[in-house]
Order: structure tokens, then sequence, then C-alpha cells
């Protein structure tokens, strides 16, 4: 109690000194500690003063539904604003979500959400189910079923038509069999009517882009049951959970909101010793260290479980260890119960100097911002020196023992992602590739002698339905070399490509280390005579051989086929985007206006020419790079 | 309605109550007093309440029944609840 009393006080006092940065961090800490209804109240109340102050990324929520979650809205705002999000929230009429979506000057429509959230309950949509099973014949709950399948598919379908907002729908809760234990023993029973309900939803969410199920049942069953309702709030104000459930229902959101706000980690900066393993190797040595089947061996395997999960989701792994490098990559490669072995990591600083320092050389070398570092350690001095250092880094709460850890990470919301391309999958061997062509960088002569080692292949391809996300996904992430860093959801994406006179192009680039998979984006538009440069985007990993030539060349080549003879485009500068400046003074553009920093540049494309470089293959295709799409999955 | 009556055993209970008003009706602590209730806090309206009713819970490790959570109609008789209930639990400290 005292010791929340002192951390509100030292929030108070920070604000009071403006000191910004330092009292945002410390109202996250509040929250890991206090994440209840009366602190969501202070937080949310410290964050107005905040605002404006630091950066946060903004988003407009609606949640539609049919029970009261009115007091989850305050802890949804601080668990929110505490993740460097801000969210304006409307919950809209009580039990009227068809209306809502139905209706095109609804409140819902009206407010613009960018994210809606569908909670409904079963007993309130299936009361037949939910209560009178028992009551009921096979075909009757068949139809039920079907009724709130149809009715759900219109629902959604229509949601689509009018907004581009990312829609989360609530799958059914299971209710307490009416039949007991026979339930189970019944080939149509209550319980397995509800899981094809819930089949059939997945599948509308399926259907559509950013519509995504959220699975209610198993999170009521991951906290229990028996104790995530409270009769007496649900008879009483018609709220169905009971105090404690309020946190964990909106963890579970955020955990779709952060995917959908893009604030995530990229990265996960591990420790060795007490984290991966058990037991400090410099004096145990190899067969001293912890990992295995047994106790207490297991909870460190089942950490390193739950890193491959990520890794598998495309979050690369890198290594940040007071070791001696030879021993520690011999314990990495060697060690018989080691899940985790070195070609699972993309970076490596395995030294005795500050870890601070490590992680930004770690951020340096992978090309990414601290602020997409997420850091794992089990010793709270070193994760307070990175926190104190680098308030971006998302420093992982951890219990005292390493049994929690693995949970810890399983529950971080910044790991979440909703779409998972066949690129974040090989992403780790992407990175090796690249430290390859480094060395080859160092040792070729000429930086043309370089180039033409690399076998280029570029291919420039209009986008389909199977390199959407992707595409999407790039303008999401890509803050450095962007010129105009505009944000784009598959939605969008679709409805820009299906224009007449815009082009949207996926590019892909292969070389003699391997495929590098989609890592540009070109959108562009034509009106008459001029050609305008929308977004001109490409990842860290190939800048610097000049594919941001090939692009350029391309697109002049394509505006004059279709009649065009300026090609033009802005460069918006960002914090993070100066590595793009030059690109257009780099290919003979010429500024042709200024406002506010902002600078539109043009080529005549009647005057110059942008040559495709010598030492690399173009190939451009009418949207079906398919074959090779599916050779790289 | 005897028993609701503020008590000397209460005062441990009714800082923590108007801590928790302060929070959840975003009032400064100078506009909540023993006799404050909806009428006099502007924001004490029934959703409001009811997150009320759940940070108390939080607070104090209790649940209230449907009849408890209507009773909640000022500081002070809130106060006198929870000092009863937790009598009851022999749950004295909540947290």
């Amino acid at each position: 109690m005292s010791q929340l009393k002192e951390m509100r006080a030292q929030i108070d006092t920070l604000l009071s000194q403006e000191r910004w940065v330092e009292a945002h961090a410390r109202l996250g800490d509040l929250w890991q500690h206090d994440g209840k209804a009366a602190a969501a109240g202070y937080i949310a109340s410290s964050y107005d003063r905040l605002r404006g102050h630091i950066a946060a990324v903004k988003c407009r929520i609606a949640l539609l539904r049919s029970m009261t979650l009115e007091p989850l809205v305050p802890i949804l705002r601080s668990a929110a604003l505490v993740a460097g999000i801000d969210p304006t929230v409307q919950v809209g009429q009580f039990n009227s979500y068809a209306q809502e979506i139905l209706d095109p000057q609804s409140a819902l429509y009206s407010f613009q959400p960018s994210i809606v959230i569908l909670a409904v309950q079963t007993r309130d949509i299936l009361p037949e189910i939910w209560e009178g099973y028992a009551d009921l014949s096979e075909a009757e709950i068949q139809a039920a079923i079907d009724r709130v399948s149809e009715q759900f598919r219109a629902l959604v379908r229509t949601f689509r038509e009018r907004s581009n907002a990312s829609l989360v729908i609530h799958t059914f809760e299971k209710p307490s069999a009416s039949h007991g234990v026979l339930d189970a023993q019944q080939s149509a029973g209550q319980l397995a009517a509800i899981e094809r309900l819930n089949e059939e939803i997945k599948a509308i969410c399926r259907e559509h882009r950013g519509v995504y199920a959220l699975d209610y049942d198993a999170l009521v069953a991951h906290h229990g049951r028996a104790r995530w309702h409270d009769e007496a709030k649900w008879l009483t104000m018609r709220m169905p959970f009971a105090a404690d459930s309020l946190l964990p229902l909106v963890s579970e959101w955020m955990k779709f909101i952060h995917p959908i706000t893009g604030v995530l980690c990229k990265v996960l900066v591990v420790d060795l010793d007490n984290t991966l393993w058990g037991g400090v190797l410099g004096e145990e040595g190899l067969e001293g260290i912890q990992v295995g089947s047994e106790y207490p061996g297991a909870f460190y395997r089942s950490l390193q479980r739950t890193l491959i999960d990520l890794h598998q989701r495309g979050i690369l792994l890198a290594v940040c260890s007071k070791n001696n490098r030879e021993e520690a990559m011999e314990a990495l490669e060697k060690h018989p119960e080691m899940l985790l072995r070195p070609e699972h990591f993309a970076a490596f600083r395995i030294n005795w100097q500050d870890k601070a320092q490590n992680v930004r050389e770690i951020a340096a070398e992978l090309n990414l911002g601290t602020d997409a570092i997420a850091f794992l350690d089990d010793n709270p001095v070193e994760r307070e020196r990175v926190r104190s250092e680098m308030p971006e880094v998302k420093v992982i709460s951890v219990p005292d023992h390493a049994r929690g850890f693995a949970r810890a990470i399983r529950e971080c919301p910044y790991f979440e992602r909703l779409t998972l391309s066949a690129e974040d999958k090989e992403h780790t061997r992407m990175y090796h590739q690249q430290a390859k062509r480094a060395e080859l960088a160092k040792s070729a002569a000429s930086l043309e002698d370089f180039y033409r080692s690399l076998d280029q292949e570029v291919q420039i391809a209009h986008v389909i339905p199977e390199t959407l996300a992707r595409v999407a996904q790039l303008t999401q992430k890509t803050n450095q070399y962007n010129v105009t860093t505009r944000r784009y959801t598959e939605q969008q994406i679709e409805e820009v490509a299906a224009q007449p006179n815009w082009g949207v192009y996926s590019v892909r680039v292969k070389d003699r280390f391997g495929d590098n998979g989609i890592v540009g984006v070109l959108i562009a538009r034509t009106e008459g005579e001029v050609c305008e440069i929308d977004t001109f985007l490409l990842s860290c990993r190939v800048i610097g051989r000049t594919v941001e030539t090939a692009m350029l060349g391309f697109l002049a080549d394509t505006s004059r086929k279709n009649g065009a003879s300026i090609l033009r485009g802005w460069f918006l500068p960002t914090k993070k985007n100066a590595p793009a400046r030059e690109i257009y003074a780099a290919h003979q553009f010429k500024p042709v206006a200024t406002e506010d920093g902002r600078t539109l540049w043009a080529l005549n494309l009647e005057e110059a020419d942008i040559p495709n470089p010598e030492w690399i293959r173009l190939h451009v295709t009418n949207g079906s790079h398919r074959a090779e799409q599916a050779r790289a999955s | 309605m005897s028993q609701m009556v503020p008590t000397a055993q209460n005062k441990r209970v009714l800082p923590r109550v108007v801590a928790i008003a302060v929070d959840v009706f975003q009032v400064p602590e100078s506009n909540v007093s023993p006799a404050s209730s909806p009428d006099t806090i502007e924001t004490w309206d029934s959703l409001h309440h009811l997150s009320f009713v759940v940070a108390l819970e939080q607070e104090f490790g209790v649940q209230f029944s449907p009849e408890e959570i209507e009773q909640l109609l000022s500081i002070e008789l809130t106060a006198a609840l929870l000092e009863e209930k937790l009598k009851e639990t022999g749950a004295s400290n909540g947290c």
C-alpha cells in the first residue's frame, strides 16, 4: 500500500518537474503493480498532463456490446496509455450492435473508429442454447446456430463495406452443460454446438481482411470459468464480470490493439546465465548449467521453447550476455538439451561491456530503432540500467524466478501478430545472409564490383491477394527508407489497387545469398501528364545496393507508357527517414515546391531517363510472381 | 440504519474509501467528505457507481451482493457497510 503511495508521489513530482518521459515510464510501473479500477482513474488523469509531451500512437476504439462494458473503459485507456497508445473510446448503445452496424447514419460510423470490438454474449444472442438446451431437438439447435452465424456473416459484410476499421469479434462462451456429464457423451452436445458456431465465426473472420476472432471462451477458461463471472453485477448492472476479470479482458484486447496500431517489438534481446539456462556458465561449466526436461532445467527449456515460438512468428532473437564469448557459443552449439541454437539468433553481444551500449549496437547491426527492441534479463540491475538509459526499449518485467519467464513473454502484447508472411518466418535466415553480404562488401575492390558480385534480381509485380498482407505490413513497419511514411491497412491497399489510375507494386529482391522476399513497395497515381509517387519504400535490408534506382527506373518507364511526361513525388521528412532524403536528388529530380519542410521533386520524363543498373536483372511481372511466392514459402 | 453511523472502528476504512472515490470519480480529495453521495459528486452516475463497486471489491477483497450494491449511497454508508463485511470475513486488511 505505502509502496503504491510512494510511486504516485514520485509520479506527481516528475510531472510537476515536467520530466515527461520518466513520468510516463513510472506510470507504466504503477500500472504493472496496481492494474486496478482505482489506479486506472489516477493514470488517466495523470496522463492528461503528459499528453502532447511524449510520442503516442492515436487510435479510435469503438466497443459494440450486448452487456455493460463501461467500467472497462478507464482500464483500457490506462493499459493503452502506458504502452504509448492514446485511444479515444466510444461505447455503443446497450445491446444495439446490430443497429449500429446496419444503420449507415449510426454513431458508430460517425465516430470513424480505427478499431471496433464486437462483444456479444452467448446468453444474449442464444438464450435457447445457453439455458434451454435440454428442451431442444437436434434440428432446433442447428437452426439456432445457423441463425446466429448468418446474422454475423451479414453484419461483418455490411461493416466491411462501410468501414476500413479493424474488427475484433469475441467468439461465444460455452455455458455450463444442462445435461451435466451426459453432454460430453452425446454426438450433438450443447458445448459441441457452441464449438461449431465458433468455428463458423472464425471462418467469417478469415473471409475478410482486418477482421479477427478473439477466442473469448479460451480466455474465460484460462482465468477460471468459476471466478470469471459475478452474478450480482450481471443481475443488477448487466455487467457479467467479477472485479478481477476486467484487467484480463482488457489485456486480451491489447493483444489485438498492439499489432493493429503497430506498437510492436521486432527483436527480443536475451541474457544467457539464469535466463536461457540456470546457473553461471563461467563458474559451473557446460556440464553444470541447468537446462533439460527435469526440475529445475525444465523452466529454462520452457522459456527456450517460447522463444522459438517467437522466432517462428518472425521476431528476431539476439543475445546480450556478460560471458566469455567462446564458452557461451560452445554451450549454445553443443549442450545436448539446448533447444535454442546459434542459428536462432540474428545478433550476438557476448562480452563484458555495458548492456545498454550492447543493446544500442544490436539495434544498429539489425538496422532497427531501439524502440523495436525488447529486453529480457533475470538481473534487475541490468534491467534498470537499460531502462534508464533507453526508456523506449521494452524491458520485460519478470518475476524473481525463471519459472515465470516463459509466461511473461507469452503475455507480452508487443510480440503479438495478426498475420504471418513468408518473410516473417525467414527473418533470421535473411539477417544471416545479410552478414555474408557485409563481408563481401568489405572484400570487394570497388562498389561496382560489389554490386556485380551480388548478382541481384529485382522482381516488380502488381500487388495480388497473396502479397497484400506483406505490402501493407511494409507500409506500416518501414520507417527509414520511406519517402512519405504513409501507413496503409490491407483493406486500404486493396481499395487503392482497384482504382484504374493507381498502381500498387511489390518489389522482391534476390541475390547470390538467397531470396530477400518482398522488401519494397511502390504506389503511384497517374493523372493526365503527371505520375505522382504516393509511396516509395525499401526495407533497410536492401538499402545501398541500387535497388532504388531500378525501382525509380521502372516507375519512369511505366509512367511514360501511361502517357505521363512528369514523374514527381513528395519527400515528407520524419524523425527517422533521413536515409531516404537524397533519393530524388540522386536521380536527377528537381525540387519544384516546398512547404513546411516538405519538398516536391519532379523529373521531366521527356528530357531525363533513369537507366536500370547493369548489375541488376529486372523482371516486371503482371501480378503473379505466384510461382516464386510458392517456392519461397 | 443505526449500524450505518460512522464508528471509531471504520475510521481506518473511511480514508481508503475516500481515496478510491477520488480516483474513480476523478475529483479532488477536498471535494470528498463522509457525506458525499451521487447528489454531491457530479461524476457519480450509475456507470461510475459500477466502477466504484469494482474498485472497492479489489481494494478490500470482498464481493458485494445485489442488495449491497444498491446500499452504497454515500461515502460513510459505504465505509460502514465495508466495516461490517470485513468483520464477517475477518479479512480486515484487504491488501
